[in-house]
């Protein structure tokens, strides 16, 4: 579906900005410019407001990114469990820096806040998806999912 | 009325007053950032707060209602513990260069940095290092300097509804940015500079020519010439620690030539020549079913505005240039024949109310003269930086008068500076032009005032002509949504993109509420009571123009060095 056609199925609905915004990042993994500007347009609002709605929340970006977006929590409690080295050892494994994407346009890793399953950290998510007591060893098991 | 104790005055206010209100009813200064007297209430720097008893935490004095019975405290030690602190945060990631600054001497953030005896910064010092954005010949943007108030957002949105900047991201890491994160030109920026004045620091400026000027004045070749707009007079008293409106003329003038104009002539002058022509279109458009409403052409802000939001209606704008750029064509033509000079060596400055100026003179259409017609705009407060720089002492100086062939003037065109003026202007010229009759009252006071919209019927014997006037773009936008949908009864329309027209330009004195626009009003009409000649049709020395050199209005030579065309200029995205 294009992001004209997704965009038209929310225009109805009151705050369906968000709605439509995350409907078009399952389909893209992001927002393109045009996309925020066609928005603008249907729900008659400026761009510069709909582009304050897009940057405004973290799980929103209107950078290109890979397809499957892996967050990994940097929380206190996901800290002390030892996210720091889940964190090298995921950059080490895609090859790539926090807020980067891999060339294959497979991944793209970013940090979270809190996601709400401190019983069992370090946690990380994939597309929403949660990922719990996450190690480095587990990692490999976790991307090839996605591959 | 509620009863209320501010710092141990007892004191009955209005129902629903803020405690800011209150404070300030009985005379007791609350410091302020975001608050703006003329916009809603935002309260997100928390400069103002206030101890209230019986509350745990500090209230906003700007958003806080007042109850029954409140004690407020202003200045307790733990309200002036709070308010340095906020101010400590703010400077710990704002440039502390505000001896290069623009608003070096006039800024919110300095002045309460100094009352607050702001020392040593306990946090750590980060400026955020962005990028200064030039990318327009009217204004820049310091976003390192932002602190966040918000205010040019509002002015932007919802005085001018242009809606160019807004915000990006969110929390620490939040900013106030143009449409999409873009570079300013890229926005739908109309340039009109009300930013400018609802920035409480220096996070928008105009782009200053002065170097540029300096440099002109000290080349022997040169021959600087400069036109002064109607709204500059009111305002530049300002700059030199004067009231509004108290800078005689014939002062203003001596001043000018002290720092180092050749020639000092008038933007009043092609402001009645204007009257002239857009008048003669006017009644033409009327006989020969030409397209209508007409709109005025003289805010270059409101031509970049009909441009982006209404390229569909190109053809209503008046064809004729503004008083500026009819101005900058003839200085470089008539004025340079008239005087004997080499045109090329004529550099042409204008003193203007406006930012947007700066852009307009640059359109690559305004060289009719051969050259780039005005070589340099500055605004009112360049103007007062000169004046300044030059250590002028306007009590001691003495009067001198405009020099020749384009300094005389006519009150019609001192009214330019406000809201209604042109129309009014106009309609002198138009009464007398298509009646053959003498008007006897020429003041049309239903032109006049701040009101965002007005209009007023005119009877041309026996022929009624609906007129309109807005200032502020939200409001032009009204008028012209009614013109696009093909409901607009009005035959001319006024339009002006500054709050109270000119004498509220971006490029005016720094501004801070509405009610200064107000006085600049008031003393601008004093003005045209004053002046022996108030139809710009009556102006001797655009008889001579005509006589002269251009023939008559809307004719050969006016066509080619007074009226202009204009680009549909819609951006992708708005």
């Amino acid at each position: 579906m294009s992001y004209k056609e997704i965009i038209a199925k929310y225009a109805d609905k009151p705050g369906g900005i968000i709605e439509a915004y995350h409907a078009i990042q399952r389909e893209m993994s992001y927002l393109p410019i045009e996309a925020v500007g066609e928005t603008a347009e249907v729900f008659k609002v400026p761009v510069s407001q709909a582009y304050g709605v897009a940057t405004f929340y973290s799980m929103f970006s209107v950078k290109a990114r890979g397809k499957n977006i892996i967050r990994l929590c940097e929380s206190a409690p996901c800290h002390v469990a030892g996210a720091e080295e889940v964190l090298a050892a995921l950059e080490k494994e895609l090859g790539i820096k926090v807020g980067e994407s891999t060339a294959d346009g497979k991944f793209a890793l970013e940090l979270s806040e809190c996601v709400g399953q401190c019983q069992a950290t370090p946690v990380l998510t994939v597309n929403g998806k949660p990922y719990f007591e996450v190690s480095p060893a587990k990692l490999t098991g976790i991307l090839a999912e996605y591959k | 009325m509620v009863s209320i104790t501010i710092d141990g005055i007892k004191a009955s206010v209005p129902d629903g007053s803020t405690i800011l209100q209150a404070a300030r009813s009985v005379g007791v200064a609350i410091p302020t950032l975001c608050y703006h007297p003329d916009q809603s209430i935002k309260a997100n720097c928390r400069i103002c707060v206030c101890e209230v008893e019986g509350n745990r935490l500090l209230q906003a004095a700007c958003s806080q209602p007042v109850a029954e019975g409140m004690v407020i405290k202003t200045r307790s030690p733990k309200v002036l513990e709070a308010r340095k602190t906020i101010l400590e945060l703010i400077l710990a990631n704002h440039p502390q260069d505000c001896l290069n600054c623009i608003r070096n001497g006039n800024c919110e953030l300095q002045d309460l940095a100094m009352e607050y005896c702001i020392r040593e910064n306990p946090f750590e010092f980060k400026v955020r290092g962005y990028k200064k954005d030039f990318s327009t010949p009217s204004l820049f943007r310091d976003q390192d300097k932002c602190i966040m108030c918000r205010r040019c957002i509002e002015a932007c949105s919802v005085i001018q509804s242009v809606h160019a900047l807004g915000v990006e991201n969110r929390g620490h890491h939040a900013m106030v940015v143009p449409t999409l994160g873009m570079d300013l030109i890229d926005s739908p920026c109309i340039m009109c500079g009300q930013c400018i004045h609802a920035c409480p620091v220096g996070a928008i400026g105009e782009v200053e020519y002065i170097e540029d000027f300096l440099k002109a004045v000290a080349d022997p070749d040169k021959i600087v010439v400069t036109q002064i707009a109607p709204s500059v007079r009111v305002a530049i008293a300002e700059e030199i620690g004067m009231s509004t409106g108290e800078m005689p003329m014939e002062t203003f003038v001596t001043g000018l030539r002290q720092i180092g104009f050749d020639y000092v002539l008038h933007t009043n002058f092609t402001a009645d020549l204007t009257i002239v022509e857009e008048g003669n279109e006017l009644l033409k458009r009327l006989s020969t079913g030409g397209t209508l409403p007409m709109f005025t052409s003289c805010s270059p802000g409101w031509v970049n505005f009909c441009e982006t939001f209404y390229p569909d209606l190109l053809d209503n704008l008046s064809t004729c240039k503004s008083p500026q750029q009819m101005f900058g064509a003839l200085a470089k033509t008539y004025w340079a024949e008239k005087m004997g000079v080499d045109p090329s060596k004529v550099y042409s400055v204008s003193i203007m109310p406006c930012v947007a100026k700066k852009f307009e003179a640059q359109r690559p259409e305004m060289n009719a003269s051969g050259y780039q017609d005005v070589d340099v705009v500055l605004t009112t407060r360049e103007i007062g930086r000169l004046f300044r720089m030059s250590g002028l002492d306007f009590t001691k100086l003495p009067p001198s008068n405009f020099d020749s062939w384009m300094g005389a003037y006519s009150g019609a065109a001192v009214i330019f500076g406000a809201s209604g003026g042109v129309m009014e202007a106009a309609l002198r010229t138009v009464y007398e032009v298509a009646t053959g009759k003498t008007l006897e009252d020429v003041n049309f006071t239903a032109t006049r005032g701040i009101t965002g919209i007005k209009d007023a019927e005119v009877d041309l014997d026996g022929t009624k002509v609906k007129v309109a006037i807005a200032n502020g773009l939200a409001n032009a936008r009204k008028l012209m949504n009614q013109v696009r949908a093909g409901e607009s009864p009005y035959h001319f329309i006024e339009i002006m993109a500054c709050p109270g027209g000119c004498i509220g330009g971006g490029g005016q004195p720094i501004t801070k509420a509405n009610a200064k626009r107000v006085e600049r009003i008031e003393a601008i009409y004093v003005e045209d009571e004053n002046l022996p000649v108030r139809k710009s049709h009556d102006n001797p020395e655009v008889k001579a123009l005509y006589d002269e050199f251009l023939h008559e209005p809307l004719g050969h030579k006016s066509h080619e060095l007074l009226h202009t065309h204009y680009h549909d200029n819609q951006k992708k995205y708005l």
